[in-house]
């Protein structure tokens, strides 16, 4: 996927003008946080199994080569295959050539964030193979040629009446000329229309949630049972994973998906939890016969060992964006490549480069609440400071932050200077400013004011005046 | 594997252990690993999947309830009549396609003279199938399908209407317990081609977050618990 990380100001403003986006973005704080903190409730282990999901991850991360050979060995003792694409362009051929081995012309897709990573649809239609995205949130975008604006609910800034005009649009020429109003009917619709492509697919593509090296299986979190469809009814199923979803064993994946499903939706368990393990059997009545794993790596096995190997951890719920004011504020399209919100403006510059996508780390107002939510515990406000610093050593932060940044040092390092300057602007704003209590407008504050007011001070001087008055002294430790 | 593949694959491996500052892993920490995953270690300790079985049974149900499945108690007798029962109150087609498995020949279908049932794998124009379990997630309300011979994949998927026959003693606590029985069942480390685990109907909260029953998979989903 192209990205338009660098544009995020002006992808900001477009999300913000937006009335459809804002009312999706408004049911995001009644459905997926809400239904997250009544299932943590539920469940008094909770917190404990947090912890513990993060000590896995990281056991795993410490050990990574030796549980991939391992689930490799289980893999080809089961009859699969295993393919080790370094880059993106390497997992794009291995795909496209095993789907041409079997004269694919359809590939059923069922979503998978790391194939828009590497922006797999383009290339197979490239090479004239029509993948079909399963995933009723996936398709409906697919349709509208839109990427996904969250991980776990590709469509979710759309309202109903935005997919009934698409279906109309898309399902029309195939005799479906009625606009749907109702949410279920729309379901209904999707349903029919996917089936029939379901059973015409050469090959299932999937992503997965994790693999388990201990059976060599791969496992799969849905709610719609496309990815089962997808891994059973074509005659050959891909799996498409990065390095680091490789955990030991299944109790590991107890504790995983305790919080997986909890963390995401607020379910207890999603529907379907699959585990995949090489092809059809001897005996079996369905499946599929040949059974692929392409393991990426895209960059990931050089933030081992760094400051930034926690966010290996994430096993992309979605908590963190659900939970966030500045993704409930411009949703996931503004943040310009694949995976939106904190997950995102940590990820994101560490995948495409922070030249591309320095601006993300700094979308964040710093109040915690993704990082207490995030089931493997990731902190991911310290990793978009970390980017932050970075994006400053590098220069790359905007002029105007720079100028103000070294400016406000000046004062700061001369302290009587800064209280008599603020003592000054503190009267002054608050002589202008007492009748309306606040300003609309400011000379320099345009980027301030163009959003929201800025409060006129009260009277009682500069916080420094008041703590002086009030005898504040500084406690020593 | 050729030589691209090989080298993409040591490239790889590589990459991690330069990153880890480290070769490949050998004497005790190797040890270590390999013991991890001889004898994996449990995670902690949820209560409610560890209850007595007849608690374990009620709380199956309670939770397979909350998930929009529909649960019929009944005795071992009863279960051919409980099917065509369900069928008549859905106003459904007196037809099935029913998993091949001994287990479910051991009912007595032959009483409902109705009942029209079609044994082996689903096609896309099925509506209603029936299969067993090979165990059941009381801390979820949570089926387990082992695939094979006796249960294709397709009957859990392709019909509307999906109706399973448990049996009370294969309903377990946890998660943990549905591995060791796999383990016994399969060998250690082997698995069959799939295990899906299923709570409630197929549904989707892809429109406006509200769950809607029936995205691809089942959209009825009934089950039979057979009591000892
Ligand atoms: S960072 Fe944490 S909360 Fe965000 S998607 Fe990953 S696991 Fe979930």
């Amino acid at each position: 996927m192209e990205s338009t990380a660098h544009d995020f100001k002006s992808n900001v403003d477009s999300a913000l003008a937006n009335p459809n986006l804002q009312d999706s973005l408004a049911m995001l704080k009644v459905g997926f946080s809400e239904r997250r903190r009544l299932a943590a409730e539920r469940l008094p282990e909770f917190e404990v199994l947090r912890d513990r999901a993060r000590d896995i991850k990281n056991h795993a991360l410490a050990n990574l080569d030796f549980y991939l050979e391992e689930f490799e060995r289980k893999v080809i003792g089961l009859g699969g295959h295993v393919h080790w694409a370094p880059t993106a362009a390497d997992a794009r051929r291995i795909i496209t050539d095993l789907c041409k081995s079997v004269g694919a012309r359809t590939v059923a897709k069922s979503k998978s964030m790391v194939a828009e990573e590497i922006a797999l649809n383009e290339h197979l239609e490239k090479a004239g193979i029509a993948p079909i995205e399963t995933d009723l949130g996936e398709y409906i975008i697919q349709l509208r040629n839109e990427p996904p604006s969250h991980i776990i609910a590709p469509a979710v800034h759309l309202t109903k009446d935005q997919v009934a005009d698409t279906f109309l649009e898309h399902h029309g020429p195939l005799g479906f000329t009625k606009r749907l109003t109702e949410r279920n009917d729309l379901v209904a619709e999707a349903r029919y229309v996917l089936r029939q492509k379901f059973l015409d697919a050469d090959v299932g593509l999937t992503g997965a949630n994790f693999l388990v090296a201990e059976t060599g299986s791969s496992m799969l979190v849905t709610n719609e049972g496309n990815a089962d469809l997808s891994n059973t009814l074509p005659k050959m199923h891909i799996v498409l994973a990065t390095i680091e979803k490789v955990i030991p064993t299944l109790e590991d994946a107890a504790v995983l998906l305790r919080v997986l499903a909890r963390s995401a939706t607020g379910q207890e368990s999603s529907a379907y939890t699959t585990l995949n393990t090489g092809p059809k059997r001897d005996g079996d009545l369905d499946g599929p016969s040949a059974y692929h794993v392409v393991i990426l790596d895209n960059g990931r096995s050089s933030v081992l060992g760094t400051e930034m190997q926690e966010i290996l951890r994430c096993i992309r719920c979605g908590a963190c964006m659900n939970h966030c004011p500045v993704y409930g504020a411009i949703g996931g399209h503004a943040y310009g490549w694949v995976y939106p919100g904190p997950i995102g403006a940590v990820l994101t510059p560490q995948l495409i480069g922070v030249e591309e996508a320095g601006n993300l780390p700094n979308a964040s107002t710093f109040c915690g609440r993704c990082e207490s939510v995030c089931p493997v515990r990731i902190p991911l406000p310290k990793l978009m400071r970390h980017w932050r610093e970075r994006e400053f050593e590098r220069h790359l932060t905007p002029k105007a932050v720079r100028q103000g940044l070294a400016l406000w040092s000046f004062f700061a390092r001369r302290p009587k200077l800064y209280r008599r300057l603020t003592g000054l602007a503190n009267r002054v704003l608050s002589l202008f400013g007492r009748a309306q209590g606040r300003y609309d407008a400011l000379p320099l504050a345009g980027g301030w004011t163009r959003f929201r007011d800025f409060p006129a001070p009260q009277a009682g001087g500069t916080f420094h005046a008041q703590w002086a008055r009030h005898g504040g002294t500084r406690t020593r430790p | 594997m050729s030589d691209t593949e090989s080298s993409a694959r040591s490239h790889i491996l590589n990459g991690i252990r330069r990153s880890l500052q480290r070769g490949p892993l050998t004497g005790e920490a190797r040890h270590a690993v390999e013991g991890r995953l001889a004898a994996p270690p449990r995670g902690p300790d949820v209560a409610r999947a560890r209850l007595a079985q007849p608690e374990k049974i009620a709380l199956f149900c309670q939770w397979a309830e909350t998930n929009n499945a529909t649960v019929a108690r009944v005795a071992a007798g009863d279960v051919a009549g409980e099917v065509t029962a369900y069928l008549a109150r859905n106003n459904l087609p007196a037809r099935a396609v029913m998993a091949p498995s001994p287990l479910l020949d051991g009912y007595d279908w032959e009483s409902q003279k109705m009942l029209s049932l079609r044994r082996g794998r689903g096609e896309g124009s099925d509506q209603v199938s029936i299969t067993g379990a090979f165990a059941a997630i009381a801390e979820t309300g949570t089926l387990v399908m082992a695939s094979g011979p006796d249960h294709p994949v397709t009957l859990n998927l392709l019909p509307d209407t999906h109706i399973v026959v448990l049996r009370e003693a294969d309903i377990v606590g946890g998660y943990e317990d549905v591995w060791a029985r796999l383990r016994e069942r399969y060998g250690k480390n082997l698995m069959p081609r799939t295990v899906n685990t299923i709570t409630g109907p197929s549904r989707t909260g892809d429109i406006e977050q509200a769950m809607e029953l029936g995205a691809h998979g089942p959209r009825r989903m009934h089950i039979v618990v057979v009591r000892e």
